[in-house]
C-alpha cells in the first residue's frame, strides 16, 4: 500500500533515487564497450595509411601527415593523393552504410533490413546503366577512354539516380503510412528497376558492360582529395540527423503505435529516417558503388558487441563498427605485398555474408 | 483532468464513397479514479473507440476532450503526458531490460536524448513497483513471459504519469490467473493513483466483478452504469444476445444459450451440489426447482463420495459426476 500511495513528489523521488535506485538501471548498456571500437578504428586507420602496394616506412608517412615532405615526392604523392582519400573514404562510407543501416532495421522492425532496401542502389545503377548504354549507342567516344572523365560521368550518373529514387521514396513515403507496405513498394522499385538496368545492358556493346560491372564491384579508391568534401559534407549532415533521432528511434523499438503514444512525431520521424538515409546512402553509392553486406552487418555487429537496443549506444557503435569493417574489407581487398586488388564487394561479402547467417541463427534460436 | 466526448462519432472514411460510421453521438465521461470496462461484441468498435479516444485517429464528427482541450489537435507529446496507451499485444524487443523498457514511458517527460533525472528513475522504480515487478528490472524483456510482458507495458503506461490510461483487451493473450491478476491490478491502480482507466476486455465474468463501472457498446450505441444496474435493466443480455449467449440475471454469468435438454432437480446447497449443478449445465440440461422425474444427489458413505442418480423410480449409483452423468445420458436418450 506504502509504495502505491500516490505519484511520488519530486523531493520524495530524489531522496528514493539516491538511497536504493541508482545503479538499478540495467538497460545491459555499457558505454564503455565504445573505447576498444574506438582503439580498433585508430588502428586500422594507421594501417590502411601505412599498407600498400608500395611499402613506405611509418616516420615518413607520419611526417606527410603532419604536413612535411616524405624522402621521396612519389612517396609523398601515394600518401597524400592515394591512401590518405581512400582510407577518410572507407571510413565515411563505413559509418554512413553502418548507420543507415541501423535506421532502417529499427524503422522496418527486420533485422534483415539494409540501406538499399528503399532502392537506392537500384536507382544509381540504373543511372550507371543509362551512362554506359548511350556511351554505346553515341559511338565509343564518350567511354572511349574511361579515364577521369568517364569515372566522373559514371559517379554523377549513379548520384542522379541515387537521389532520383530517394526522393521518389520520400514522396511515396509522405502517402503511405504502413511501414510494411513502404518496405514492399521499395523492393519491388528494386526489381523493376533492375529489370530496367538488365534491359539495358542487353543492347549495350559487351565491351560497354565491363564499365558498369566494375562500378557493381564497389571500390574506395575512386574519390579523389576534391571530391571528399561533396562525400563529407552529405555524409556528416546524415550522421547529425541520425543523432538527432537516437530517442525516436528507441521508441520505435515497441512499434509505430507504441511510439505515437509515447509523444513521437510519427510523419516526421519517418520522414526524417528516410532523409538520413538517402543523404547517408546515396553519396556513398555514387562514388564507391552498391557496396554490398556492410550495412546489414555493421548494425548487429554493433548491438553484439555492445548488447543494448539502446540508440544512444548502438548509433554511435553502428557508425564504429562500420569504419572498421569498411577499412578492414579495404586492407584485405589491396592485401599488401602483391599487386592483386580484389573487387571491394567480394570481400565485404564474404566477412559480411558468415555474420548475417550467425545472426540469423542466433535469431532463430531466440537469442540475439 | 478527464476525458469526454462531445457528440463524437467514431468510424472509418471511405475513399469516395460514404463513412462507415461505427457508433455515433457519444457524450462519454471517464472519471479520475475509476475502472472502466469497455464491454461489446466483436467489431462492434471498441478498438476504434479506444483509438479515436487516445486521438491515434480522428472521428467523423465531434470531439474528445481532455479536460477543456480536443484531443486531436494537441501535441503529441503534450498528449502522451496526459494519457497513456496499452494495447493486446505486449512487444518483445531484443535486448532489452525490463527496466529500459519502462524507461520509455518517460520519453514525453525527457530531454532530446531520452536522458533519465534521479526524479524519472525514481518514477521508473514506482511504476515497476506498482505493477509488483520489481524484481524483473534486469531481465531481458524477450525472455520474459507474456503476462509478465503485458505487466511491464502497464508500468510503461504508468512511468508516463497520465492521468488517463486506455487499454486495448489487454487480457487476450493472457492464462486465466494472469488475467484476473491484470484487472485485480487495474482496479488498485485506479484506486490508488487517482488514473482514470478505460479497458477494454471480453472478460466478461472479470469485467463485472472488477469494474466500477461498464461502457457497453452495441448497435445501439453505448450505454454506461455501474455493472449491477446494467445487469439488473437486462442491459447486459441485450448487448451480448446475437452472440449467442445468455446472462444469467440470478447467477451474475453468461452462459452458452444451448437448448436444454431434460429437467434434472438437485438438492441441497453445499459444494458437491454446487458442482453437480455446474455439471449439468455444462453438459446442457436444464435445473428443475422442485423434485421430478429425474433427482441426482451426493451421499456420504464409509468409503467417501456416492452420486445418486435416481430416473423415476430406477436408482443407481456412481463413484464420480462422470460416470453417473454417462448413465443420466443413457437413461435420457
Amino acid at each position: 500500500m506504502s509504495q502505491l500511495a500516490g505519484k511520488p513528489t519530486a523531493a520524495k523521488a530524489a531522496e528514493l533515487s539516491r538511497e536504493r535506485l541508482i545503479g538499478r538501471e540495467f538497460s545491459g548498456a555499457k558505454p564503455y564497450l565504445l573505447l576498444p571500437l574506438l582503439a580498433l578504428l585508430g588502428l586500422l586507420l594507421l594501417l590502411s595509411l601505412a599498407l600498400g602496394s608500395a611499402s613506405i616506412p611509418l616516420e615518413q608517412i607520419v611526417a606527410v601527415l603532419l604536413g612535411g615532405q616524405a624522402d621521396h615526392q612519389s612517396w609523398t604523392n601515394i600518401v597524400l593523393k592515394f591512401r590518405l582519400p581512400k582510407t577518410a573514404t572507407a571510413t565515411l562510407a563505413g559509418m554512413a552504410l553502418g548507420v543507415s543501416g541501423l535506421l532502417m532495421q529499427t524503422y522496418f522492425r527486420n533485422p534483415l533490413a539494409e540501406p538499399f532496401v528503399l532502392g537506392v542502389s537500384s536507382g544509381a545503377s540504373l543511372g550507371v546503366a543509362l551512362v554506359v548504354l548511350s556511351a554505346g549507342a553515341v559511338g565509343g567516344a564518350l567511354l572511349a577512354g574511361l579515364g577521369l572523365a568517364g569515372d566522373l560521368l559514371l559517379t554523377v550518373a549513379a548520384g542522379v539516380g541515387a537521389a532520383l529514387s530517394m526522393t521518389l521514396v520520400l514522396l511515396v513515403a509522405a502517402r503511405v503510412r504502413s511501414s510494411v507496405t513502404l518496405l514492399v513498394l521499395g523492393l519491388m522499385f528494386g526489381y523493376l528497376v533492375g529489370a530496367l538496368v538488365s534491359l539495358l545492358l542487353y543492347f549495350a556493346l559487351p565491351e560497354r558492360i565491363q564499365a558498369y560491372i566494375n562500378w557493381t564491384f564497389g571500390s574506395f579508391s575512386g574519390v579523389t582529395a576534391a571530391q571528399l568534401p561533396i562525400l563529407a559534407l552529405f555524409a556528416l549532415s546524415g550522421l547529425l540527423l541520425s543523432a538527432a533521432l537516437v530517442k525516436p528511434l528507441n521508441a520505435l523499438l515497441l512499434g509505430e503505435d507504441y511510439a505515437r503514444s509515447l509523444g513521437i512525431q510519427l510523419r516526421w520521424t519517418r520522414f526524417a529516417i528516410i532523409l538520413a538515409t538517402a543523404l547517408l546512402v546515396s553519396p556513398v553509392t555514387a562514388f564507391c558503388g552498391p557496396i554490398a553486406f556492410l550495412g546489414i552487418a555493421a548494425p548487429h555487429l554493433s548491438r553484439g558487441l555492445l548488447g543494448t537496443s539502446d540508440h544512444r549506444l548502438l548509433l554511435p557503435g553502428a557508425c564504429l563498427t562500420g569504419a572498421c569493417v569498411a577499412l578492414f574489407a579495404a586492407l584485405i581487398a589491396e592485401l599488401p605485398g602483391n599487386n592483386l586488388v580484389l573487387p571491394l564487394n567480394v570481400v565485404t561479402a564474404l566477412l559480411g555474408a558468415p555474420v548475417v547467417m550467425l545472426v540469423v541463427l542466433r535469431h532463430a534460436r531466440g537469442l540475439a | 483532468m478527464t476525458l469526454s466526448t462531445r457528440d463524437l462519432s467514431i468510424g472509418y472514411r471511405r475513399r469516395g464513397g460514404s463513412d462507415i460510421v461505427l457508433a455515433g453521438a457519444l457524450n462519454l465521461r471517464l472519471r479520475l479514479g475509476e475502472l472502466v470496462g469497455l464491454l461489446g461484441p466483436n467489431g462492434i468498435g471498441k478498438s476504434t473507440l479506444l483509438r479515436n479516444l487516445g486521438g491515434m485517429q480522428k472521428p467523423l464528427a465531434g470531439q474528445v476532450l481532455l479536460g477543456q482541450r480536443d484531443v486531436a489537435r494537441l501535441k503529441p507529446q503534450e498528449r502522451a503526458r496526459r494519457l497513456s496507451m496499452v494495447s493486446t499485444n505486449a512487444p518483445r524487443p531484443r535486448l532489452m531490460s525490463a527496466y529500459a523498457l519502462v524507461a520509455l514511458g518517460r520519453h514525453p517527460h525527457t530531454d532530446w536524448l531520452g536522458r533519465l533525472t534521479a526524479e524519472d528513475h525514481a518514477i521508473i522504480a514506482w511504476a515497476l513497483g506498482a505493477v509488483k515487478g520489481a524484481e524483473l528490472a534486469q531481465q531481458p524483456v524477450a525472455e520474459l513471459s507474456d503476462g509478465q510482458r503485458q505487466k511491464l507495458m502497464i508500468a510503461r503506461a504508468l512511468a508516463q504519469q497520465s492521468d488517463i490510461m486506455l487499454l486495448d483487451e489487454p487480457t487476450a493473450f493472457l492464462d486465466l490467473p494472469r488475467r484476473i491478476e491484470t484487472m485485480a491490478l487495474l482496479k488498485r491502480l485506479a484506486r490508488t493513483t487517482g488514473l482514470a482507466i478505460l479497458a477494454s476486455t471480453h472478460d466478461l465474468d472479470l469485467a463485472l466483478r472488477n469494474c466500477d463501472r461498464l461502457w457497453l457498446m452495441n448497435r445501439a450505441g453505448i450505454k454506461a452504469g455501474a455493472p449491477e444496474d446494467l445487469a439488473l435493466d437486462g442491459s447486459l443480455g441485450d448487448t451480448f444476445r446475437a452472440e449467442g449467449i445468455r446472462f444469467d440475471q440470478r447467477r451474475g454469468s453468461f452462459t452458452l444459450d444451448q437448448a436444454a435438454g431434460a429437467g434434472v432437480y438437485v438438492a441441497g446447497d453445499g459444494e458437491p451440489a454446487i458442482w453437480l449443478r455446474r455439471a449439468l449445465t455444462r453438459t446442457g440440461y436444464a435445473l428443475d426447482d422442485q423434485p421430478g422425474d429425474i433427482e441426482l444427489s451426493h451421499q456420504q458413505n464409509g468409503r467417501g463420495s456416492i452420486w445418486q442418480l435416481r430416473v423415476n423410480d430406477r436408482t443407481s449409483q456412481h463413484p464420480t459426476i462422470e460416470a453417473a452423468l454417462n448413465e443420466l445420458e443413457r437413461n435420457t436418450k
